[in-house]
């Protein structure tokens, strides 16, 4: 797959001679070494998480310096150029995908933790900081950073803002939107910008929240101050197995409607648990259809009385079998399989596509029964692996793209599975973003009018629509071709045209 | 929602109408905060056509009610059934709406530990000026489809559109909550607090005034307890503690009450959103301190420019609660590239600007 649709066709004479003039024009304002054009160069940026799209970006800068962040933007501004910024690259819908006649503004190199304010309990850390380094930074003071992607050791700080990031924590402890205060950086014409602040509210409309999860589209971030929260003494993890998975998905509704919220709540299938043990030998229950991890964490009082809670809740909804980690060595093991879901996905299959709807919780067993029924009707298989507490799904794909067909089913199978969602009262993402991946699904879950507003506010940030063009809000024209190809589901027209 | 509900029809044709004639609108609920903001201006559009409880699931911590359904009336229904709002949001006269909880955004003592108004909006059904019905967001707490523009809502103050319905994230009541009381200085107080709240204890809200520090805890029975014997204290009688948090929820302890003489005299409450670690903020008056450290509120006399100076030195900035006199503004003024942001969304959701002109900031 290739570029983002460009919004509307530029008209330079040729790609050699506009490349040409931007890398003169940036090496007046940067050191020639933070800016890439050569092929050999720029192909680690040619795709993000989501590695079936690709694209050749025109130039890649790495700027050090806010300076040169604020000059970088200033002069794509003026010459027109879009641009995508890039934290590490770990999204999984396209986001960070390059513009045939963009520029990817790498924030690699803006990787400082500058200040641990423990009195505060917040920490203020530059865009390209990993997410698991403000954690570590903090864990001296028995403070640490609450929401944890499976990606953490990866992921920028930066990227979360822009993507909402959530993890097996954010049951409890809330999306990256509930732990961020400030945002600090950039308009897409370099003037330095502030949103939200060191108190807890700021002035004027609550910007911060269309800033969190808005995928790089409205501004460029370059610093953000985040909440810290105090370490609970002791956090312990149940895993229990049930014999079909429905009654694990009505276990999970169950926990919740008792009034108990867990530290983490997640769900695994057997070809998942298969997978992973094959990879981190977790210590799973092979033999269960699904097992569910749940944990409990704060003081050891509390700790016992809701494991206590817990344990009754899953018995009674028919777990066949139930073991308390013992110590924190076992706690960890537990969640070492969950959090190498992903790369062990890798060894069983060549290719794989991740999926991210959200559902009603009640619905989940509902859903896993329809996705079970998809797999015969796409000749693929599926496997799961999700934060169930929050009814956000992860189905994995499985596909080989090298055997003909098998993409473009896969690519069919996923938008089932988010039209479904949406039936089903959920959404078409719960954490990955939209990007270039789930455009089309958007025509589903927003009307013309609702799409038209999302791309009023863009135009508010950002009126030339340069930062990040293409991505997020599909076209009225795409909806359109989208609807048509609906009527007959299953065998698209020009099924080898890119669809963008 | 449904799109042919007749009292959503009367609206829309009101929209249609004030549009055309570009004539504003003051979109209210109960008008119990009506005195927020910059005085209203244009025709009321009431929204108590809209009610009533739309779905309600406790297993989903899930409640979406219409926009004029009465909060009193939303708040009973969800404690039958052992949930709460966590936010608390205050009622400063009954009548308050759901809508008008949205739109002004106040949170009440639990603010610092559970989050704002914002932090549990899941979805908003609105109408925007052109007279579309929008829905942003869902029911789901994980949602990340399009920018989030439910959240947004939240205290835009009716300047953005007319909130219909919207989805809210609830939570169970806290199965045990004990108020401790210590008589302790400002800085001894907010010393003590800062270094509990960097350890793992069970804080939900903290009061100052006058020498005197509440501490609300609330959680599972045996951390609540454990924590009660770790701060020490003495311990408030539960039906005392309850109404006073209430008091000062909904503003009607004795420190909020401000009479027509004093407010004829120039005084002002002020409330100060500031870093919680922030320093001592010296001003003339009285003051009351809650969301341990980072709300602090002011009666004084002072100027409005000397009250924005204190806020603005210690990183916070202030808003006028109530007064006579709001002639130097309601709300901090914001930068000049934010006010152009601000611009630019109200020209995105309401072009004719007909929605509460003036309310928030004079330009808007
Ligand atoms: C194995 C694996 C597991 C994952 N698990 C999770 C998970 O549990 N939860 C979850 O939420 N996600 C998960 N992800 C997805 C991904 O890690 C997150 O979306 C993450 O937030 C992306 O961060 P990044 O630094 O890699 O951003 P990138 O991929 O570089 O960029 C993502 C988007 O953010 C924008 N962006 C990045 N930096 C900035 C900036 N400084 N200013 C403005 N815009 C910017 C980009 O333009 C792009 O649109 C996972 C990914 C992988 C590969």
């Amino acid at each position: 797959m290739s570029c983002t649709p460009a919004v509307a066709a530029p008209t330079y004479p040729s790609r050699e001679k506009r490349q040409a003039d931007l890398v003169a024009a940036l090496a007046e304002i940067l050191p020639f070494g933070s800016i890439l054009f050569r092929k050999e160069d720029t192909v680690p940026y040619e795709c993000d998480g989501l590695t079936a799209y690709r694209c050749s970006p025109m130039v890649v800068v790495l700027p050090e310096t806010e300076v040169q962040v604020a000059a970088t933007l200033e002069l794509c501004h003026r010459m027109g150029a879009p641009i995508i910024a890039r934290g590490a690259g770990t999204g999984l819908s396209g986001g960070a995908l390059p513009h045939q006649w963009g520029v990817i503004l790498s924030l690699a190199k803006f990787n400082k933790i500058l200040k641990i304010d423990t009195a505060g309990c917040v920490a203020i850390v530059q865009c390209g900081v990993r997410n698991a380094a403000i954690s570590e930074a903090a864990a001296p003071y028995g403070l640490y950073y609450a929401p944890d992607p499976s990606s953490q050791i990866a992921c920028t700080i930066g990227g979360n803002v822009a993507e909402n990031a959530g993890g097996i924590h954010c049951l409890k402890y809330g999306l990256t939107l509930h732990n961020v205060l400030r945002v600090r950086g950039f308009m897409v014409d370099g003037e330095p910008v502030e949103f939200g602040s060191q108190a807890l509210d700021a002035a004027g409309l609550d910007l911060i929240s269309v800033i969190v999860g808005s995928e790089g589209m409205l501004a460029v971030i370059s610093e953000v101050t985040v909440k810290l929260i105090p370490k609970p003494r002791l956090a312990r993890c149940i895993m229990a197995s049930f014999g079909d998975i429905e009654s694990a998905g009505a276990a999970v509704a169950s926990v919740i409607a008792r009034g108990i919220i867990p530290a983490g709540l997640e769900l695994m299938d057997r070809a998942m648990t298969a997978a992973v043990d094959a990879f981190v030998h977790a210590d799973y229950d092979l033999d269960a259809a699904a097992i569910l991890l749940c944990e409990s964490d704060g003081t050891p009082e509390e700790v016992a009385e809701e494991i206590a809670r817990m344990e009754a809740v899953l018995s009674e909804a028919g777990a066949s079998r139930i073991e308390v980690s013992r110590d924190e060595a076992q706690r960890l093991k537990f969640w070492s399989g969950r959090k190498n879901a992903f790369p062990a996905s890798g060894g069983i299959s060549p290719d794989y596509m991740c999926m991210d709807s959200t559902i009603p919780r009640k619905r989940l067993a509902q859903m896993l029964r329809a996705i079970e029924q998809m797999q015969g009707k796409y000749g693929l298989r599926c496997v799961n692996v999700f934060h169930a507490g929050d009814g956000n799904l992860h189905p994995l794909i499985l596909f080989d793209a090298q055997v003909p067909d098998e993409m473009r089913r896969c690519e069919l199978f996923g938008a089932d599975i988010l039209e479904t969602s949406v039936r089903l009262g959920g959404t078409i993402s719960g954490e990955h973003g939209v990007g270039v991946e789930k455009l089309n699904s958007m025509c589903v879950q927003f009307s013309p009018a609702e799409r038209a507003q999302f791309l009023a506010v863009k135009r508010a940030f950002d009126p030339l629509e340069l930062l990040n063009p293409g991505k997020v809000i599909p076209t009225l024209h795409r909806c359109a071709e989208y609807g048509k190809m609906h009527v007959h589901r299953g065998m698209l027209p020009f099924p080898d045209l890119p669809r963008f | 929602m449904d799109q042919h509900d007749p009292a959503l029809e009367r609206l829309i044709d009101r929209i249609h109408h004030a549009r055309s004639q570009r004539a504003p609108v003051d979109i209210r609920g109960g008008g119990t905060k009506a005195f927020y903001g910059e005085p209203p201006r244009g025709e009321p559009l009431d929204t108590s056509g809209l009610a009533g409880i739309s779905s309600y699931d406790p297993s989903e911590l899930v409640v979406t009610a219409r926009a004029g359904t009465a909060l009193a009336d939303l708040e009973t229904a969800l404690e039958e059934r052992g949930q709460c709002l966590p936010f608390e949001p205050p009622r400063f006269s009954s009548g308050g709406t759901v809508g008008g909880m949205v739109a002004a955004g106040l949170s009440g003592p639990a603010r610092a530990n559970l989050g704002a108004v914002r932090d549990h909006v899941l979805g908003v059904t609105l109408l925007n000026g052109r007279g579309e019905v929008l829905t942003f967001g869902g029911q789901v707490t994980k949602n990340v489809a399009g920018y989030d523009v439910s959240r947004l809502i939240a205290g835009s103050l009716g300047i953005l559109g007319v909130i219909c319905e919207v989805s809210l994230k609830v939570l169970p009541v806290s199965p045990a909550t004990r108020t401790l009381c210590f008589d302790w200085d400002e800085d001894r107080a907010l010393e003590q607090l800062h270094t509990w709240g960097s350890q793992p204890l069970p804080l939900s809200a903290s009061a100052w005034h006058e020498g005197e520090l509440h501490v609300r805890l609330a959680g599972a029975a045996a951390a609540v307890s454990a924590a009660c014997t770790q701060l020490g204290g003495t311990e408030l009688a539960a039906e005392a503690a309850t109404s006073q948090w209430l008091s000062l929820r909904d503003h009607t302890q004795q420190f909020f009450a401000l009479g027509e003489a004093q407010l004829a005299g120039g005084e002002r409450l002020w409330r100060l959103s500031v870093p919680a670690t922030a320093a001592r903020v010296k001003l003339p008056g009285r003051q009351l301190i809650e969301w341990h450290g980072a709300q602090r509120w002011w009666r004084t006399t002072a100027a409005a420019r000397e009250v924005r100076g204190a806020a603005a030195q210690v990183g916070g900035h202030a808003t006028m609660i109530r007064g006579v006199d709001k002639s130097d503004g309601v709300f901090t003024p914001v930068s000049d590239v934010l006010m152009r942001i601000h611009r630019g969304l109200k020209q995105a959701f309401d072009p004719a600007c007909i929605f509460n002109p003036g309310r928030l900031y004079a330009e808007l």
